[in-house]
């Protein structure tokens, strides 16, 4: 067996990412910084005081109904190496207190052998932290599952990290990274000076192992966000762009790019509230609602597992501590796919980010 | 009135149409369009129309072509360059009406 498979503990990776120099940071955990923000029920309140015409359920209720499970989207935890400004899951090098253990991996496990999902999308934190990332990786692999690591490229540079990219390809895992911009400034201004430069070198070292040129085996999906309080540019127009742009610039080439919003939640929600930005950012959303979002949405086909192996709708209700409405309870090691297929999806303001203009998910824009 | 400029006037701007409806649907359709992905991205013609604003010194689209960049994906340093174009064509066109003053001069001049 090669090292590089061993299970790997936990304070150990703690212990890496505190001797790690060379990732930028642009901030620090609210949780860190014991911020007023830093629970769910904080950001929950402020949302709610903000003045706004209408509700959410008031324009989507009727229509947002679940569909089939395509997706298992398993967060393995808020560890990560970074600490960008926008994050919505108040991830950083401190957050060992959120990871999940092994008897809830173990639980995953088991959920994804049994379900009809054809993806499992694995997300953080920066999942490939997690000491169990690449048995979670193997046995949704060996089960039949289609792979999708969420990835914010600079953790493939760790010296813990030699070789992951490799190992990945020969499982077929889409990589799925985010940059939230082909250029420097706003990379920067979002990830910490000296991001985009490491970004940059990661997806060198994808498209050295295959990813990003058109091998649906090696699929890279780039993934923008706005570096500000505004939404998402066109994705087939920025695609272009950036396409373009990466090519001559640093001759990289990726498979697709995704287009998101930014949620009005955790750090980002921080980051709108000390700008002066938070009121408007809000209305805009509202006023962007697009009806021809709804259909996209992940949450009509999308598991969403926290690290405790509490189930949510979307990772950004996991966030903010809405679980799942089952009768049964919303724990992995309950889970009943036929109650999912009747549940009501809970929602809140902060559900305005994924429909506002052309609608925001994590496969990207949904209209 | 109390002041020439006000942010409402901007959000308001689709009222212009009431006066005169055919030349408002027009105008606005033309304006769409202008702004479409075609031979340029709509980032470009973004940019151009930052620049553009500024030459015209116009407040309304200052306001809306600074967002309307960064929604599109432009960074802060593409709209400052995209201004210095505007700056060098303003400044470029009084300099260069100096050839008819130098042409004046020379003529007059002994």
């Amino acid at each position: 067996m090669r090292p590089a498979t061993l299970p790997i503990r936990l304070e150990q990776v703690a212990e890496d990412l505190a001797l790690d120099r060379a990732t930028p940071r642009a901030t620090q955990s609210l949780r860190r910084r014991a911020a007023p923000l830093a629970t769910p029920a904080a950001q929950l309140r402020l949302l709610k005081a903000v003045p706004l015409h209408t509700e959410f359920d008031a324009l989507a209720g009727k229509e947002l109904r679940p569909a089939q499970l395509d997706v298992f989207q398993v967060n393995l935890g808020k560890l990560c190496n970074m600490t960008c400004k926008h994050c919505h899951v108040d991830a950083g090098p401190d957050r060992t207190d959120a990871m999940m253990d092994d008897a809830t991996v173990e639980q995953v496990l088991a959920a994804i052998r049994a379900t009809g999902a054809h993806t499992v999308d694995l997300t953080g934190g920066a999942p490939e932290l997690h000491p169990r990332f690449r048995s979670v990786v193997q046995a949704a692999f060996d089960a039949g599952k289609r792979v999708m690591d969420r990835c914010n490229l600079t953790v493939l540079l760790l010296p813990r990290n030699a070789g992951l990219v490799d190992w990945m390809a020969e499982r077929q895992v889409e990589i799925v990274a985010s940059l939230p911009h082909y250029r420097r400034p706003n990379t920067d201004a979002q990830r910490g000076d000296g991001v985009f430069e490491r970004s940059v070198r990661a997806l060198r070292v994808l498209n050295a192992a295959g990813y990003g040129k058109g091998d649906p085996q090696r699929r890279l999906t780039l993934v923008s966000n706005p570096a500000g309080a505004f939404l998402g540019a066109s994705q087939a127009s920025a695609e272009r762009e950036w396409r373009e742009g990466l090519r001559q610039n640093f001759g990289i080439s990726f498979d697709r790019l995704f287009v998101l919003n930014n949620m009005p939640i955790s750090r980002f929600l921080e980051w709108l509230q000390d700008s002066g930005n938070l009121e408007s950012y809000l209305q805009r959303l509202v006023n962007a609602y697009n009806p021809a979002a709804i259909g996209g949405l992940m949450c009509r086909n999308t598991l969403s597992v926290g690290w405790d192996g509490r189930l949510y709708d979307c990772d950004f209700n996991q966030m903010l501590d809405l679980e799942l409405d089952l009768p049964a309870g919303a724990h992995i090691r309950d889970f009943d796919e036929p109650a999912w297929q009747r549940r009501r999806i809970v929602t809140a303001r902060h559900c305005f980010g994924c429909t506002a203009g052309a609608g925001s998910s994590c496969g990207g824009q949904t209209s | 009135m109390d002041t020439y400029y006000k942010g409402q006037h901007l959000a308001d701007f689709a009222k212009i149409s009431e006066g005169s409806p055919d030349l408002g649907k027009k105008f606005f359709d033309y304006y769409g369009a202008v702004f479409a992905d075609g031979a340029l991205t709509a980032r470009e013609k973004s940019l151009i129309a930052l620049a553009v604003a500024h030459a015209v010194q116009c407040p309304y689209c200052i306001d809306s072509y600074t967002q309307d960049c960064q929604q599109k994906g432009a960074d802060f340093e593409q709209m400052t360059e995209a201004l210095h174009v505007a700056v060098a064509i303003r400044g470029g066109a009084s300099l260069v009406h100096g050839m008819q003053m130098r042409e004046q001069a020379k003529k007059l001049g002994m």
